[in-house]
C-alpha cells in the first residue's frame, strides 16, 4: 500500500515541474513546517488520551492486582500472564473466537462475491438487490441478535416451523455457535458485498470485450478476468472479516441471553475478558488478557501485511 | 422531446432467458434476506399473547399496533433515540473533522517525526474497545467520565482508518493545485478550506456516513460506559433495559425496528452515494 503511494507522488514530482521546483519547494517547506503540525495535533491528542494511553494503562496494570476501583493495587510481576496461560477457560474463550472466525470468513467471502456477481449482472431493478442484501448491515447488532434469537428459540421461533425442524438451536452446545454463525452472515455479508459490487464495477468493459472476441465463454472469463482483477479486495475482505471476527462479542452474548451460551460453549474471548474486567473485578488479571489479545491481532495484522508485501515483490 | 424519451427508454435491454433465470434468483434470496426483518415487523403487530403463541406463525391474527404503543408510553424510547442521535452527530462531526485536518497533515505537510507517527497511527488499526476494552475503561473512569455524554463519545472519536482513508484520498490530489495558490499569498488553512477540503468532498461524505453508522449501532462502548438507563443509546437500552423486564417479544421488535429505521431510511436515500463513497475512499482499490 505505501509502495504505491510513493510511486505516484514520484511519477507526479519528476519531470513535470524542474523550473519551479526550488521555489515551491521553499514554499512549501516554509508553509509546512509552520502549520503541518497543527493539523494531526486535534486528532492526535485524541489518538494519545484514548487508545496509547489507555494500552501503556493495560501494560501497567497487567503486572499488578488492581480491582474495579484502583485503589491499593500492588506489583505482581508476571503472575497475571503466568495466570492467564494457564487458564483453560481462557483457551476456550480464545478457541470459541477463533472457531467462530473459521467459519465465518470464508462463508462470507464466497457469499459476497456470489451476491456481488448476482446484483451485478442483474439489469433491472439494480437499486433493490443492492439494499436487500445491505440492509441487514444497517441494523444494530442487538437488534440483528434479537431477531435471530427469536427466530430460534425453539417452540415459538419462525425457522423450526417454517422448515419442520425441531432444533433446539440456542440451548444445545452443538447448535449455538452455528446459530450465532448464521446470525453473523446475515448481518454483516452487505458490507462486503458493497466492497465486491464498488469492485466489480470498476473492472473496464473492453477487458471482457476483448476476451469475447478471442472466444473465452463466461467461465473462461470469470476465472481469467473478474477473480484476478478482484484480488486485491477478496484480501481487504479477508483481512477485515478476521479482525472483526476474532473479536466477537455483541451477537454471541445478545443471542445466548448475555450468558456463556449452553455449557459455556459461545463464550468469546471479549466476553471473558469483560467477564473477569466488570464481574469478578479482577483489573489486572483482565488486562493481561487484553494485552494478550492485542498481540494476537498484531500477529494477525503483522501476518496479513508481511503476505501481501511478499505476495506483491513476488508477482511483479 | 421524443429523444429524451428514447435515451430513457434505451439502457432497458429485452429480457433474455439469462436475465430471468438471474432476476428469479434475486427474487429468491433477496426475499431470504428481508424475511427476518418482515418477520420482526409482523411480530411487532401481533399481540404479546399472540407473539409468544405456539406453534408460531407469520403473519398477525389480529393486527394491533399496541406493542408500538407501549413502547412509547412506557419506555425510555425517546431518551434513547436522542442520546443515540446526540452521541452519533457529535461522534461524525469530530471524526469528520480530526481525521481530514490529520489526513492532510500526513500526506500534504513535513513535521518533524511525521514518519514516527504516521506508523504509530496505523499500528493503532489494531486496537479497539474489544481489544482494550478495561484498561480503556479505567481511563475512562478516571477521567471522571463513566455515564456522561463526553465518556461515551471522545473515546469513538480516534479513528485510526478513518485517518487513513483520507490520507490515501489527499495524497492523490495534484499538488499543483495547491502551489498555484500558495504562490498567489494563500496560506496552508485557506488552502486547505478553499481548494481541498471542497475536492474532498465524496471521500468525506463516505467517511461521515460510515462513521455515523458504526456510531449509531455501537453496542459495546456505550454498554460499558452507562449504567444509567437515562443515559443509555437504542441498541444499548433495547438489548440491556427491554431484556431485563423478561421478553416482550412484540415490543421488543418494534423497539428493535425503531431503532433500525433511521439508517434504513438514510441508506434509501443515499443508496448511491454510499456505494460510489465505498468506491472512491479507495477501500475498493486497494
Amino acid at each position: 500500500m505505501t509502495t504505491s503511494a510513493h510511486m505516484t507522488t514520484g511519477a507526479v514530482a519528476a519531470p513535470a515541474r524542474a523550473r519551479t521546483a526550488a521555489a515551491t519547494a521553499t514554499v512549501r517547506r516554509k508553509q509546512g513546517f509552520q502549520h503541518g503540525g497543527w493539523f494531526v495535533a486535534p486528532f492526535l491528542a485524541l489518538f494519545v488520551l484514548f487508545v496509547i494511553w489507555p494500552l501503556l494503562r493495560g501494560v501497567y496494570l497487567s503486572f499488578t492486582d488492581a480491582n474495579i476501583s484502583g485503589d491499593g493495587a500492588s506489583f505482581v510481576g508476571l503472575d497475571n500472564y503466568r495466570e492467564a496461560l494457564g487458564d483453560s477457560a481462557m483457551w476456550d474463550a480464545l478457541g470459541h473466537s477463533a472457531y467462530f472466525t473459521l467459519l465465518v470468513v470464508p462463508c462470507i467471502t464466497v457469499l459476497a462475491f456470489l451476491l456481488a456477481m448476482l446484483a451485478h449482472h442483474i439489469e433491472r431493478g439494480k437499486w433493490l438487490w443492492r439494499l436487500c442484501f445491505f440492509v441487514p448491515f444497517l441494523l444494530p447488532s442487538t437488534v440483528a441478535a434479537n431477531m435471530f434469537q427469536w427466530l430460534f428459540t425453539q417452540g415459538i421461533g419462525l425457522v423450526n416451523e417454517t422448515f419442520g425442524l425441531d432444533t433446539p438451536w440456542l440451548t444445545d452446545k452443538s447448535y449455538a455457535m452455528l446459530a450465532i454463525v448464521i446470525e453473523t452472515l446475515w448481518w454483516t455479508v452487505g458490507f462486503s458485498f458493497l466492497l465486491y459490487l464498488a469492485a466489480l464495477q470498476g473492472i473496464p468493459d473492453h477487458l471482457y470485450e476483448a476476451a469475447k472476441l478471442d472466444g473465452a465463454n463466461a467461465w473462461h472469463r470469470m476465472v481469467h478476468i473478474t477473480l484476478p482483477m478482484l484480488r486485491h479486495i477478496t484480501g481487504l475482505v479477508i483481512a477485515l472479516q478476521i479482525l472483526a471476527s476474532l473479536q466477537l462479542f455483541d451477537q454471541a452474548v445478545v443471542m445466548m441471553d448475555f450468558g456463556p451460551g449452553p455449557e459455556v460453549s459461545t463464550r468469546s474471548f471479549v466476553q471473558y475478558t469483560l467477564e473477569q474486567g466488570f464481574t469478578s473485578y479482577r483489573v489486572g488479571y483482565a488486562s493481561a488478557m487484553s494485552i494478550i489479545f492485542f498481540v494476537i491481532i498484531a500477529v494477525v495484522a503483522l501476518a496479513r501485511m508481511w503476505l501481501l508485501r511478499t505476495r506483491e515483490e513476488g508477482g511483479r | 422531446m421524443t429523444t429524451a424519451v428514447q435515451a430513457r427508454k434505451s439502457p432497458r435491454k429485452p429480457w433474455t432467458p439469462s436475465q430471468i433465470i438471474l432476476t428469479l434468483i434475486g427474487v429468491a434470496v433477496s426475499a431470504v434476506f428481508v424475511a427476518p426483518i418482515a418477520a420482526a415487523l409482523f411480530t411487532s403487530l401481533k399481540s404479546e399473547a399472540e407473539a409468544a403463541e405456539i406453534p408460531p406463525h407469520w403473519l398477525p391474527e389480529v393486527w394491533t399496533v399496541q406493542a408500538w404503543k407501549a413502547l412509547w408510553e412506557t419506555g425510555n424510547i425517546t431518551n434513547w433515540f436522542i442520546n443515540s442521535l446526540v452521541v452519533s452527530v457529535c461522534v461524525t462531526s469530530v471524526v469528520l473533522t480530526v481525521s481530514a485536518l490529520a489526513g492532510y497533515g500526513f500526506a500534504r505537510t513535513e513535521f518533524r517525526g511525521k514518519s514516527v507517527l504516521m506508523g504509530i497511527v496505523m499500528s493503532g488499526l489494531m486496537i479497539s474497545p474489544a481489544v482494550l476494552g478495561v484498561p480503556l475503561f479505567t481511563t475512562v473512569q478516571q477521567m471522571g467520565m463513566v455515564d456522561t455524554y463526553w465518556g461515551m463519545i471522545l473515546p469513538q472519536c480516534a479513528p485510526a482508518a478513518m485517518v487513513y482513508i483520507l490520507y490515501k484520498f489527499f495524497q492523490g490530489v495534484p499538488r499543483e493545485l495547491e502551489e498555484a495558490a500558495f504562490i498567489d499569498g494563500a496560506g496552508r488553512w485557506r488552502v486547505f478550506f478553499t481548494i481541498v477540503v471542497p475536492l474532498a468532498r465524496p471521500s468525506l461524505a463516505a467517511v461521515g456516513i460510515f462513521t455515523f453508522i458504526a456510531s449509531w449501532n455501537n453496542f459495546l462502548w456505550p454498554y460499558m460506559v452507562t449504567n444509567n438507563p437515562d443515559l443509555m443509546t437504542m441498541p444499548n437500552g433495547i438489548a440491556t433495559v427491554m431484556n431485563s423486564y423478561g421478553i416482550q417479544w412484540a415490543q421488543l421488535m418494534a423497539g428493535g425496528l425503531m431503532a433500525g429505521l433511521p439508517l434504513i431510511i438514510v441508506f434509501v436515500f443515499f443508496q448511491r452515494q454510499i456505494v460510489a463513497g465505498v468506491a472512491h475512499t479507495g477501500l475498493a482499490g486497494q
